[in-house]
């Protein structure tokens, strides 16, 4: 591939996410579909403008669903992983058990040889992870206890891979040296295998546990934001080469390191640096299948393939409305993650390949099943609108409490920019008061300290809106920002302020200059970072002068109101420093005025009693 | 004589700068042997009260005076704050709310109207006792026995320095009686105003109670 094909292709594939997908989303029909559409048309049954190639940039774009799965780790800490236990094991076991039984017996009565039958039964009952999170996500379902049973269900097919691809070469009709090459690429006996993956997989938990931290922490001690962005994209990337070279599968590998990472400090720095090339690969990667599907065997035998679509997505959607019958999911969420579910898995395209080159399919079989699982990815994104539009509407006088489920605790109502001296009696306050506080700290050398302690403190300036986003701020409700550069605040607060106008936002500001900024962009809550210490030392002076202490607290009290007010008034005065400087002295006057006039009212306390009355009526009485 | 009978003055004034008499009256019983001066406003000027420690300190002691200017009919705020606070079910009343039964109770507070403007026909229409009502059913209903008050009424026309020692020294001596038990508790109860037992009893006795 030229440089200069590299840049028309590129170009291609832009444009065509650029023009359809948006057109796509506005339109209610969500990405996935806009990018599939998309793929169609530049494909080689559309505008001819990719052709053969596009099959290695699928291979190429499917990292971007490795990339995915990492990201999916880093949201699930182990114990909500752990408290998963149930459905991936008991949902995603029986989900595999029941289409695999079915599929191969009705694989049999179409005079199917047996291997074929149990190779397409083992194959076709695998769902994209890829469009069925991407699809959940967008319509923020993947919270819901259907979106979870969903994504137990894609957790354990992507293990169950793993022993599908040893098992699919044992059902090969030729010989069994070209199908070891072939296959697992490696000819160890079983256990060797076996110890190879709990090998692999314990390196990653161990080595993102131990290894991975201290190499982020000295990263970022860097300060240098793209070597940090290549730090993360190299872990995926390694683990993935890894992963390869054991014969597992990338997405797993990277999966279990984004768990094992769910629980450090850098959990939503990663998220944010490697979200984005995730989604631009997962774009490309819909888009090369669209452009994969071959129409001629579609247009060839529509029919059959239409048949088979239907047949599946039927036997399919049956077996996990069944067993969401079975766990005691409400119809309506049963509904939501069959539908979610229904589409074949892009890891279809290399089994099927796979099995056709060791004769366990006919060639022709694997083109026409290849041809039905993509156009079943074309068909769920139109499955989940018609759950939309025709079947949620129907239960949402049943469901009351869609959302209330155990696994969205991740996101906390208050997030804490900035956990140095100041941030940290904040955070301290609430905590004792509990409410949970998401943290974010961008000194490594305080995070490592802060962590000894037991604080869940992350890494990330959270100047980045990204960051912000990462960290939940759509769903917060305060934002306390208390980092100490006082430009910096100004910026977070304006990100803030555009990006999540519910938020409420707590500034701490450096000094008055800093706090008349902050009154003008309209903060909630200022605080500057010494009054309320100098203030509270002033009225310890005025107590050792021997004044009472709570004559000297109420003074405190009115000199602190006397200026707040003056600075909210100051924060509008327009003009030069001169004018800043007047204003400023005329309200030190007044201040003086008020607070020593209280002092002269002894000499007429007398007279200004409140029962002044009574003691004039004395004197009356007297006289 | 026995033992002297500890004594807890909760003192509540929120200006006391600017206080003529009841900066006198502290000031004659400060210093004295078992009495205790829990000055509140001083101790506690953001109103944050610490309930454990108040009521460590009513343990500590056999009568409790509440010593105050009488702000509008009642106590200045913080003793209200204290009030509500400290006298807690299962503390000071309720079913094991026993803490302050026995002890003895005392007001000692300062008017600025007159006794006679405490009066159906004065200016506040009731007299001081039935003003002082509230408090006294909240020491009754904590078990403890309400003597009659020490009152300094007329502070607005109390402008001689002799005049207000005068009430000072009055109020050493009520505490003194107190601490040593060396009064007539049955006499006593026959009072409105422990004012007038002292005078009574300054009449009768040829000489006058000497107090370290």
């Amino acid at each position: 591939m030229s440089n200069e094909n590299f840049f028309v292709q590129a170009f291609v594939y832009l444009a065509a996410a650029v023009v359809t997908v948006p057109i796509s989303k506005r339109l209610g029909l969500g990405s996935v579909l806009g990018y599939l559409i998309a793929g169609v048309v530049i494909g080689p049954f559309g505008l001819r403008l990719v052709g053969q190639e596009g099959q290695d940039v699928m291979r190429f774009a499917e990292f971007g669903v490795v990339m995915m799965l990492f990201l999916v780790g880093l949201q699930l800490q182990p114990e909500l992983l752990w408290r998963m236990r149930v459905p991936i094991l008991g949902l995603g076991g029986l989900q595999l058990v029941a289409n695999v039984t079915l599929l191969s017996g009705i694989g049999l009565l179409l005079g199917l040889p047996w291997q074929s039958s149990v190779a397409i039964a083992l194959i076709l009952p695998f769902s994209s992870t890829a469009i069925g999170v991407q699809t959940l996500t967008e319509r923020g379902l993947m919270k819901t206890e259907g979106g979870q049973s969903a994504f137990s269900i894609l957790l354990f097919q992507a293990v169950a891979v793993i022993p599908i691809l040893a098992l699919l070469p044992l059902l090969s009709t030729t010989s069994m040296e070209s199908v070891s090459q072939a296959g697992t690429g490696s000819a160890l006996a079983g256990w060797q295998q076996t110890l190879l993956v709990m090998g692999t997989v314990g390196g990653i938990v161990v080595g993102g546990r131990f290894l991975m931290r201290p190499v982020f922490r000295f990263i970022a001690a860097t300060r240098l934001r793209e070597i940090f962005t290549a730090t993360a994209l190299l872990l995926v990337v390694g683990i993935t080469l890894a992963m390869q070279a054991v014969g597992l599968s990338p997405a797993l590998g990277t999966f279990v390191a984004g768990v094992v990472l769910a629980e450090s400090e850098y959990r939503h720095e990663l998220n944010s640096t490697v979200e984005p090339f995730q989604s631009l690969l997962l774009g490309l990667f819909f888009l090369s299948v669209g452009a994969s599907i071959n129409f001629n065997l579609v247009l060839g035998q529509p029919l059959l393939i239409f048949g088979l679509i239907v047949g599946v997505s039927i036997l399919k959607s049956g077996v996990l409305i069944g067993l969401g019958k079975l766990f005691k999911l409400d119809l309506n969420q049963s509904i939501l993650f069959a539908f979610a579910l229904v589409q074949g898995d892009e890891f279809a395209f290399v089994l099927f390949s796979f099995a056709a080159q060791t004769n366990v399919i006919s060639e022709r079989l694997a083109g026409s099943l290849i041809a039905v699982v993509a156009l079943s990815m074309l068909l769920s994104p139109i499955f989940m609108i018609a759950y939309d539009r025709l079947i949620a509407p129907r239960f949402i006088s049943q469901s009351d409490n869609p959302e209330a489920d155990e696994i969205d605790d991740n996101e906390n109502a208050v997030i804490i920019a900035g956990f140095g001296r100041f941030g940290q009696i904040v955070g301290r306050l609430l905590l004792a008061n509990g409410y949970p506080i998401t943290v974010l700290e961008h000194n490594p050398a305080q995070i490592e300290t802060l962590r000894r302690f037991g604080w869940k403190v992350f890494y990330g300036d959270a100047s980045r809106i990204d960051l912000l986003y990462a960290s939940g701020a759509e769903q917060a409700k305060l934002l306390v920002v208390a980092i100490d550069d006082s430009e910096q605040i100004l910026e977070i607060v304006d990100l803030a302020r555009k990006h999540f106008p519910n938020l409420k936002i707590l500034a701490r500001a450096i000094d008055r200059r800093h706090a008349y900024e902050l009154i003008r962009r309209g903060v909630d809550v200022i605080r500057r970072e010494t009054f309320e210490s100098a203030l509270d030392m002033g009225v310890e002076a005025l107590k050792l002068l021997g004044v009472r202490s709570y004559k000297a607290y109420r003074s405190a009290q009115t000199f602190r109101q006397h200026d707040k007010e003056a600075l909210q008034d100051m924060a509008f005065v327009e003009g030069d420093d001169a004018a800043l400087m007047a204003r400023s002295r005329q309200l030190t006057q007044d201040l003086e005025r008020i607070l020593q006039s209280d002092e002269q009212e002894v000499a007429h306390e007398v007279d200004r009693s409140w029962d002044i009355l009574a003691q004039q009526q004395d004197i009356h009485l007297q006289n | 004589m026995g033992k002297p009978n500890r004594i807890l003055i909760l003192f509540a004034h929120p200006a006391l700068e600017k206080s003529r008499i009841n900066r006198q009256l502290i000031r004659s019983v400060r210093g004295m042997d078992s009495i205790t001066i829990h000055d509140l406003y001083e101790q506690y000027p953001n109103f944050h009260i610490d309930v454990k420690t108040e009521q460590d300190l009513l343990l500590a002691h056999d009568i409790i005076v509440f010593q105050h200017p009488f702000y509008w009919y009642s106590v200045p705020a913080i003793l209200k704050e204290w009030q509500d606070l400290v006298l807690e079910y299962g503390f000071a009343y309720g079913e094991e709310g026993t803490a302050l039964q026995g002890k003895k109770f005392l007001s000692a507070i300062t008017t600025g109207g007159s006794e006679q403007a405490y009066c159906r026909q004065g200016h506040n229409y009731f007299t001081i006792r039935e003003l002082l009502a509230p408090i006294e059913q909240t020491a009754r209903l904590c078990g403890m026995e309400y003597l009659p008050p020490f009152i300094v009424q007329g502070t607005h026309q109390l402008r001689e320095p002799h005049q207000i020692a005068r009430y000072a020294e009055h109020y050493r001596r009520a505490i003194a009686l107190l601490r040593n038990n060396t009064l007539e508790w049955e006499q006593l109860r026959q009072y409105k105003h422990l004012n007038y037992y002292l005078e009574h009893e300054s009449n009768t006795l040829e000489s006058p109670l000497h107090v370290q």
